[in-house]
């Protein structure tokens, strides 16, 4: 049986719903962006046009909610398919657009480079329990009109995962759709085989900005799926209850299932989020909290109920370093998210609320992963009833690490985790060093980066790649991409 | 009791309606107003602050103590206008151009704000020229910035070069803020002041106003 947790009971899950539909009724959703409300204008909605008021319409949302995918697939680089967002499938993803990288060897922030993009990439390449990568964090020695862009770039460079990613502005669309088509070779191949997933964000309370309901516009005339990441912060922008803020929560996603399916019917869609509660003794939104994981599980399953695949920002934590606070609430989040189904989990690597990415933590948060993937394959027999033959062996021979039994049923039962959790005895663990867990995790950091294998996505694409790239960096006044050592190897 | 202790009593558990009588009956009284600011209201508001500090109240009891606060302030601020006792300060507020994360600017505001501060708040996407055009005519005492992008916070910097060309340096403090915004990059642009959260800005714009 495939464990599952839920915190909503059918009757309160419907409740939310409904009422998040009475508030996009009745209060409306504001939108900043002409176009938008003169669409959902001629869908019948009721519009303020001074408050940018749009009031939807009970049609118009089961017109929306009808017309999204329940489920959709994620392709690498060469088609091959890795994601079946779909069901309780559950996969592990990084958290994203980090504004710092935690360096290990002086534990403290820095901004970040093409050096350390670079590097990410290549560890979550080799991380097999992170399905997809995602623009983790922000280089700071580019352009910052390209700093979104460069991101997608060097990912589709150096790792041949799907890319979860997004802009931060209307005009980064286009390069960064540009990038995506080098790749698939044609937008038709594109919208068969998602390469990427744009996080498009509403602002709580109940409002859309230019830039972000544009991007899912945007995304959704490439048939690029998106994920909604609305963030009701309980207790501040969003009621302190975690019922209400689910109906907020509701509320807004629904209106952007209502903005892309309006513009492009089918277009797939991750029912997504970072809610918080907020901290109102340090003025925070901790993604570690107990009650941000327990809406992020309860938002999943009116998802679910709605018929969509889902995603949130859950198994992080808001630690400043690797240490057993970044460990605790980075695997309950993760072991909740898998046990509630939650198609595509994203947080790994990620400290300090979201804003701060450890390699080390990355490479810890894949073991998270790795254990929790395989929590949910549950307990199922297996050669085990009648159970009289195993347990005769067993008396007879005394023991049965060779028996067949073992033999056929050891790796899919165990799970062995990495270097960085130790199962050692303790006179082994210390001749071996008494390493502790950071510096595990940095050697293997440092390991994986020496086995780094170049991406074979064909150098003709990445040649295509770096000119799209290195044209739109001169549009922004950048003569030259800053160089990367290797920057031989990959093309 | 004293009547201002009396006060100081009633704003700490956020009671407007019994601040706004109580500063009346002790105008009423002939306690001093100046006396009434720094001893009642600005007391008060201070033991406030020392308790949110060490979490023996939270958020949502500061800011009910500065509604308290604005109450007896709306009886006061006439007779303190008129015996020329300077406002505490004004601050022009903003998130700068191209970011719309105005959370964090806001709970900036309102503390500021419950602090006693005239706040006048441009929103969000606020352009360099419009932080000090707006500083300049409304002759505020400091400019706060917020910026929650690594993408947007570079435009503080045009706003402190600005304000130097323009010899309004020093006279126009400049104090920022937000996720990516560190006390090192505020010395690295030239702002006065960095604040790491609402109630440390609070104390940061104090001193910078005490400074002038
Ligand atoms: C809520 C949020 C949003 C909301 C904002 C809603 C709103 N009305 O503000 C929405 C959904 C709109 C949003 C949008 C986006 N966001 Co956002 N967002 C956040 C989030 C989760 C929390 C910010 C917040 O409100 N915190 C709570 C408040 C209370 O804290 P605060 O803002 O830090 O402010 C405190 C202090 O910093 C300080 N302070 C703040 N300002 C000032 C000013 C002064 C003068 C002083 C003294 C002090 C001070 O005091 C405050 C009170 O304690 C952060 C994550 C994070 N770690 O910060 C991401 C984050 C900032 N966002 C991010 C991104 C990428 C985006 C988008 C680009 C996403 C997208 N693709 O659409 C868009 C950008 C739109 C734009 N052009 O601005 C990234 C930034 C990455 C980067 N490298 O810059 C972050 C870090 C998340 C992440 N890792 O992906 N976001």
């Amino acid at each position: 049986m495939r464990p599952v947790v839920r915190f909503l009971d059918d009757e309160l899950l419907v409740r939310i719903i409904a009422e998040a539909r009475t508030i996009l009724c009745k209060l409306g959703v504001e939108i900043h962006n002409d176009s938008i409300v003169a669409m959902l204008a001629d869908h019948g909605a009721k519009v303020d046009p001074e408050k940018n008021r749009v009031f939807l319409t009970d049609d118009i949302i089961d017109k929306a909610l009808a017309a999204a995918p329940g489920s959709f697939q994620l392709y690498d680089v060469h088609g091959r398919r890795t994601h079946d967002l779909s069901g309780h499938n559950v996969h592990f993803t990084p958290g994203s657009a980090a504004i710092h990288v935690l360096d290990n060897e002086t534990n403290t922030i820095r901004t970040p480079t093409t050096g350390d993009v670079v590097e990410y990439v290549k560890v979550v390449s080799q991380l097999d329990h992170l399905a997809s990568q995602s623009t983790a964090i922000v280089p700071g020695d580019v352009h910052q009109n390209i700093s979104d862009s460069y991101r997608l770039f060097l990912s589709l460079m150096y790792c041949e995962k799907p890319v979860v990613t997004g802009t931060f502005t209307i005009d980064a669309f286009n390069i960064m759709k540009d990038l995506q088509l080098a790749v698939r070779g044609s937008r038709e191949e594109l919208r068969v085989k998602p390469l990427t997933i744009f996080s498009c964000c509403p602002t709580a309370p109940l409002k859309w900005s230019d830039v972000t309901s544009q991007n899912v516009v945007d995304c959704a005339k490439y048939a690029i799926p998106v994920e909604y990441i609305s963030m009701p912060l309980a207790g501040f922008v969003a009621p302190v209850t975690l019922v209400g803020s689910l109906i907020q929560h509701t509320a807004e996603t629904i209106s952007g299932i209502v903005i892309s399916q309006l513009t492009n019917p089918g277009t797939p869609v991750l029912y997504g989020g970072s809610p918080a509660i907020f901290d109102v003794r340090y003025e925070t939104t901790p993604m570690g909290a107990i009650e941000t994981m327990m809406i992020d599980c309860a938002y999943n399953e009116i998802g679910k109920h709605l018929g969509l695949p889902t995603q949130a920002y859950i198994s992080l934590s808001d630690a400043k370093q690797l240490d057993a606070q970044a460990g605790l609430e980075s695997s309950m989040g993760a072991t909740l998210a898998a046990l509630a189904g939650i198609n595509n989990i994203s947080g790994p690597g990620m400290l300090d609320f979201e804003s701060c990415l450890s390699l080390e933590k990355l490479v810890v948060d894949n073991e998270i992963a790795g254990m929790t993937l395989r929590m949910i394959k549950g307990i199922e027999p297996k050669d085990d009833f009648p159970a009289l033959p195993i347990f005769e062996e067993l008396l007879k021979e005394q023991y049965l690490l060779i028996s067949k039994h073992t033999r056929r049923h050891l790796r899919q039962e165990h799970y062995f985790p990495g270097p960085v959790i130790d199962r050692a005895n303790r006179s082994r663990w210390i001749e071996e060093g008494g390493v502790s867990l950071r510096e595990r995790a940095h050697r293997e950091v440092t390991r994986l980066l020496a086995d780094y294998q170049p991406s074979e996505l064909s150098d003709d694409v990445k040649k295509d790649l770096t000119q799209r790239m290195e044209h739109e960096a001169r549009r922004w006044g950048m003569d030259q991409l800053p160089h990367r050592q290797d920057a031989g190897a990959t093309m | 009791m004293s009547i201002l202790t009396e006060i100081v009593e009633n704003l700490i558990v956020g009671d407007d309606e019994k601040v706004s009588a109580l500063t009346q009956k002790a105008i009423d009284d002939g306690v001093l107003p100046k006396q009434i600011l720094d001893d009642g209201l600005i007391a008060g508001m201070n033991t406030i602050g020392q308790q949110f500090k060490n979490h023996e109240i939270f958020l949502p009891d500061v800011l009910m103590a500065a509604r308290a606060m604005y109450a007896g302030m709306d009886k006061l601020r006439p007779l303190l206008l008129k015996e020329g006792i300077p406002s505490p300060g004004k601050v022009v507020l903003g998130t700068v151009r191209g970011d719309l994360h105005d959370i964090g600017k806001n709970l900036v505001g309102i503390m500021l704000k419950g602090a006693g501060f005239e706040v006048i708040d441009l929103g969000n996407d606020v352009s360099p020229e419009k932080f000090i055009q707006t500083a300049r005519e409304h002759d505020a005492a400091v400019i706060g910035m917020s910026a929650l992008l690594t993408t947007t916070m570079s435009a503080m910097k045009e706003v402190t070069y600005q304000l130097k060309e323009e010899g309004l340096a020093g006279r126009i403090k400049v104090i920022v803020g937000g996720a990516p915004v560190s006390a090192e990059f505020a010395v690295e642009i030239g702002a006065d002041a960095h604040g790491y959260d609402a109630a440390n800005a609070v104390e940061r714009v104090k001193s910078l106003i005490s400074e002038n």
